[in-house]
């Protein structure tokens, strides 16, 4: 049987993203727009960066497919597996931790019956602690795509928060509407 | 009340349309320097400022800018750090989400004193919701002639853009932060040579703070030597503090330096006390890589002196007795946390952050962070607190770029005042990891 290459395939609006942002470098320094496009990637692809994607976005930049990867595995934005509905992205740093994050985390766990990094049965939830999202004073807190949820100190917070997140559809970025 | 250079605007609702921000005075730096002023007269007055730069190093800007190299025929860059990460840190991102034309009237005016013509916001990537701020923004301030070809008849140009990092918090070292803005992996590069020479592409660059450059705009308007008279000594001006912790009113506060820190941690007018009654029993001055110190360390000086909000006071008594203002990340503890857990916690992120390229942080962050989690979860032994004061010194000044300084300083800090607690654990290793369990014998010293 024939080795088939699936070829990742951006939609239009995900390709004239990538080249606004090619728009914004020097002549021949396209390979400044491989972040912007990783993360133009990663919402294309329900929330991860897959290797196919990886080598289109060699292509489109011209660039050798290893200049990708090494860039993709050093930043930890990028999922490189599979991931849930939402990624609730939880800060673990100290100045969240003084206000109760250990404990959010636990509770995290405990509701959703997954440990850090792992998906929910029913695809819903992937849970992944992060550093420091830069909201301290209103810890403990959690981003999910574009949008930080802050201030989730009771268990009822957390509650709110997870029964709304089931209802809730994934966010559209801004260069896809 | 003292003045309030960055934020006086900032809750105007619709502060973040160009209309209603041109409405309480702004882009008039921009008048001001590309018609009546000569780049080097902006450099000039930021000099007289004495501005210090607001991403935590405190070096002076106007210093920093004149270091800039001017060779005929290649292009000039001015970087914004926005990669704001330093744990205890949300002044800048605060500052972007409801103000983001401040930045930008900083960004062309500062463009304009080092003679770029393209300048870029580099901003971490969890904040893609304010790279969309920033980019309505100078959508609209080209639209209205402030920025692209000939700003406001001038004849000087500027084209402004955004760039997401994808989190990585080495990434706010400046040469890490070009290396990712050019697509590549945050490695710090060797200097020399500097940015100022070979930055951005090769070419000479100037990186700056958020805080940093929304600064200029007061200091074109009012002189440097306004803006000197603000503050204490070689500390002038206002700083944005990122109160945290266990407090009452944590957020983003304007202070004029010299601010007494008693004052900032009681004061309804600031952070309001610690929380729920509780007594203080330490704080980290200026983000998680700055020496943490306990309650009466902070508060006064080891000559009893009260301690200020001011770079110079932050750090008397140097890393025994005291600190630094860094970043302006202001962690306050109460008498219920724990010590060696948080130690751990800032190791662990230390370790996780570690680019890897120099062995002694990439290997010493990992072994700190394992000896401190044996230590918080029970396993302890005597000899491992000095084990991580000795890996602690060997990471310090050994590395390419400073997170392995920011890594020891915290772990090294917290033996030196709280050592007590440490042994704690150590012998008492049922009692310590018992839920809530918490040392209280050195509070009587340190808590206040």
């Amino acid at each position: 049987m024939a080795e088939t290459i699936n070829a990742f395939q951006f939609s239009n609006k995900a390709l004239a993203e990538i080249q606004r942002y090619i728009s914004h470098y020097p002549e021949g320094r396209q390979k400044s727009a491989l972040l912007p496009a990783l993360h133009v990637a990663q919402a294309e692809n329900n929330g991860w960066v897959s290797p196919e994607a990886m080598d289109a976005i060699a292509e489109i930049l011209n660039i050798q497919p290893i200049e990708v990867y090494e860039v993709a595995t050093f930043y930890t934005m990028f999922n490189l597996q599979p991931v849930g509905k939402h990624v609730l992205e939880v800060c673990r740093t100290g100045p969240c931790c003084l206000r109760g994050a250990d404990q959010m985390i636990d509770l995290i766990k405990q509701k959703l019956n997954i440990e850090e990094g792992e998906t929910t049965a029913d695809g819903m939830f992937t849970l992944k602690p992060v550093e420091c999202l830069a909201s301290c004073g209103t810890g403990p807190m959690l981003q999910v795509r574009e949008t930080y949820y802050e201030n989730l100190d009771s268990e009822e917070a957390l509650d709110r928060f997870l029964e709304m997140m089931r209802n809730k559809e994934v966010e559209t970025p801004e260069w896809k509407k | 009340m003292g003045i309030k250079i960055l934020t006086e605007h900032i809750n105007v609702p619709g502060i973040e349309t160009l209309e209603v921000y041109r409405k309480h005075g702004g882009y008039r730096s921009v008048e001001k320097a590309l018609k009546t002023m000569t780049p080097d007269e902006v450099v000039e007055e930021v000099k007289t400022s004495g501005l210090r730069g607001r991403g935590g190093a405190g070096f002076p800007a106007g210093m920093k800018w004149s270091f800039l190299a001017k060779p005929e025929g290649i292009p000039r860059y001015l970087v914004c750090n926005a990669d704001e990460s330093e744990p205890g840190t949300f002044k800048d991102r605060v500052f972007m989400e409801k103000n983001p034309h401040a930045l930008i009237e900083g960004m062309i005016t500062s463009s304009y004193a080092l003679g770029a013509n393209t300048s870029y916001i580099y901003i971490r990537g969890e904040l893609l919701f304010i790279l969309r701020i920033l980019e309505k923004a100078i959508a609209e301030a080209y639209a209205a002639g402030l920025l692209g070809k000939n700003i406001l008849g001038s004849g000087y140009d500027l084209d402004l853009h955004v760039a997401p990092g994808g989190g990585a918090y080495i990434c706010g070292e400046e040469t890490a932060l070009l290396e990712s803005l050019e697509g590549k992996r945050g490695n710090p590069r060797n200097k020399p040579p500097f940015p100022a020479v070979k930055g951005l592409f090769q070419s000479p660059t100037v990186v700056n703070n958020v805080e940093t450059i929304a600064s200029v705009p007061w200091i074109v308007n009012n002189t440097g030597a306004e803006y000197a008279k603000i503050g204490v000594g070689r500390s002038t001006g206002t700083k944005l503090i990122s109160a945290s912790g266990n407090i009452n009113r944590p957020g983003v506060y304007e202070i004029e330096l010299g601010v007494p820190v008693e004052e900032f941690i009681y004061s309804d007018e600031y952070c309001g006390g610690i929380w729920k009654g509780k007594q203080l029993k330490a704080v980290v001055p200026g983000g998680s890589s700055v020496p943490i110190l306990p309650a009466n360390l902070i508060l006064k000086t080891a000559a009893g002196e009260d301690r200020l909000m001011t770079y110079e006071s932050l750090s008397d008594g140097g890393f025994v007795s005291g600190s630094m203002l860094g970043s302006g990340a202001f962690i306050v503890f109460d008498e219920d946390q724990c010590i060696v857990r948080n130690t751990w916690n800032y190791a662990r992120f230390y370790h996780h952050e570690s680019c890897g390229q120099c062995s002694p942080c990439r290997e010493g962050t990992g072994w700190m962070e394992r000896v401190l989690h044996r230590i918080e979860y029970g396993h302890g032994h005597q000899q491992d607190i000095d084990l991580l004061v000795s890996v602690a010194k060997q990471i310090e000044g050994n590395t390419i770029c400073p997170l392995g300084d920011a890594a020891a300083w915290p772990v090294a800090s917290a033996i030196r005042h709280f050592r007590e607690e440490f042994e704690w654990h150590i012998k008492h290793p049922q009692e310590a990891t018992a839920p809530g369990a918490v040392y209280r014998g050195q509070l009587a010293a340190a808590t206040v």
